[in-house]
């Protein structure tokens, strides 16, 4: 077996894990990253509807999305040499019913008390913002400042300049074990090679369950699945990212190429087939039901493309982002339930911050492990 | 399949055909292609990401082969050993409403 040493190892080739790698390459630090498949981002990075979000999200996780909305996501496809098609054009969060608009309003009231600028608006208001919607809409919740990016773009474009900086990739490598000398975590075993580092981070989405028990410690995650639908690109119709609160679709339409992504709900998701993720027709029909209702004008555009995926979801459904008292030397990155993209530079930086220097710029604490002691 | 992404695949060179454009829905060219690679995108999958070659209306059944074929000559491997890319549903494009009236029944 051969020996490999880095400052840090970081376990997971997704954005993560990537976009970790760069900000640690970028202190000057040795990274090196552990890839299962062939090719990197096959996870939920390359399987998400794109949400660039600070609405919707719950308290504990809302400071590192408005984080990364401020700081990092303006000018991160100069910074990356990428155009990861980030558009900042706000989120509408629609409703079609009186109790719809009650859902909406209660999670505007709680976004607001944290500091965000997202409030109700009526139908007509949001027809005047997306001209596009049909009158069924009565009622919406409106963040401007939320937008969408391209995931795809996103994690390779980390990943890329992470390596132009010298951080070490290799894919193809199953982690089979963490392991620890004297207590503290310093080895990663894998498949065709051990993986020495001074700090190791698990960022390996569902796979991170198994790995965490291999020293001891558990993250409660289950498989969801996601179903998302990509059109053939059309001219510019609307810019602002799309979410209802009947959650029967969610999606955005690509800034500079012009397709639209759709995130589908079927209502079977913890039910789903185990194994590989797979596109339901059923699910995809019932999407475009579901669309229409909200947007007849789309009604001729054709869906070209569509792919399934697993969600790594948490029994809280916010992520793990933390060191643990049982194992030093161990960052947990994972949980990210389905939310992850919007906030996964942010995570990286922060990820980075607490394997150099020993802890986040963020308060993290209400996302630690030790959460989910039993009461 | 193990690979250290560290190795130097040889760096971009420009070369006279550059300027072809191979995945013709997303116009795509092959020094997009050949850059990409250089750059470290090392899988077939990996370039449909990154770049939309294959991701257009014909879902790379035009360009599938030639990128293949790029991809291999950069690396310096043949065609057959590059895990080919999954092909996804549906097989030709759909409308939305097309899609939305599967539960319609025709009496007829």
């Amino acid at each position: 077996m051969t020996e490999h040493n880095a400052d840090v190892v970081i376990i997971g080739g997704g954005i993560m894990g990537c976009a970790a790698a760069y900000y640690i390459a970028k202190r000057g630090a040795s990274v090196l990253v552990l890839e299962k498949e062939d090719s990197i981002g096959s996870g939920g990075s390359s399987r998400n509807g794109g949400g660039v979000r600070q609405s919707g999200r719950d308290p504990r996780e809302l400071p590192i999305a408005m984080h990364g909305i401020q700081h990092i996501w303006p000018t991160l496809a100069a910074e990356l040499d990428v155009d990861v098609e980030y558009c900042q054009k706000g989120n509408l969060r629609l409703g079609k019913t009186a109790a719809q608009l009650k859902i909406l309003e209660s999670l505007t009231q709680k976004a607001v008390s944290c500091g965000l600028d997202v409030r109700m608006i009526s139908g007509d208001e949001a027809r005047e913002i997306n001209p596009y919607l049909s009158r069924e809409v009565m009622g919406a919740s409106w963040c401007p400042t939320d937008g969408h990016a391209n995931p795809l773009l996103a994690t390779l474009g980390f990943y890329r300049k992470a390596r132009q900086l010298g951080a070490r990739f290799i894919s193809g490598e199953t982690v089979t074990a963490i392991e620890k000398i004297r207590g503290r975590a310093c080895r990663v075993r894998g498949a065709q090679g051990v993986y020495a580092g001074g700090t190791i981070i698990l960022a390996a989405g569902l796979g991170s369950r198994p790995l965490a028990w291999t020293v001891g410690l558990d993250v409660p995650l289950q498989p969801l699945l996601l179903e998302t639908l990509v059109t053939e690109a059309v001219d510019t119709m609307f810019p602002q990212m799309l979410g209802t609160a009947a959650a029967d679709f969610y999606g955005h339409q690509s800034v500079h190429h012009g397709s639209f992504v759709f995130g589908v709900t079927s209502g079977y998701e913890p039910y789903a087939r185990p194994g590989l993720p797979r596109s339901s027709a059923g699910a995809a029909a019932a999407a475009c039901r579901s669309i229409l209702t909200y947007f007849p004008a789309l009604e001729h555009i054709k869906i070209i493309r569509s792919w399934a995926g697993w969600i790594d979801d948490c029994a809280d459904h916010v992520p793990v982002l933390s060191f643990t008292d049982e194992v030093p030397g161990l960052i947990l990155a994972c949980g990210f339930s389905g939310h992850g993209f919007g906030i996964s530079p942010a995570v990286g930086r922060l990820l980075s911050e607490m394997a150099l220097d020993g802890r986040p710029a963020l308060d993290l604490s209400a996302l630690r492990q030790s959460r989910f002691a039993a009461k | 399949m193990l690979q250290d992404r560290t190795k130097n695949t040889g760096g971009f060179s420009p070369a006279p055909d550059d300027g072809l454009i191979i995945c013709r829905c997303e116009e795509i060219t092959k020094g997009e292609i050949r850059r990409a690679i250089q750059d470290g995108l090392l899988t077939l999958t990996e370039l449909r990401r990154f770049l939309r070659a294959g991701m257009g209306l014909c879902q790379g059944q035009t360009c599938g082969r030639l990128v293949k074929s790029i991809l291999a000559r950069e690396l310096g491997v043949p065609p057959a050993a590059l895990e080919p890319v999954v092909s996804r549903a549906p097989v030709r494009p759909v409308e939305m409403q097309v899609l939305a009236r599967d539960q319609e029944i025709d009496h007829d």
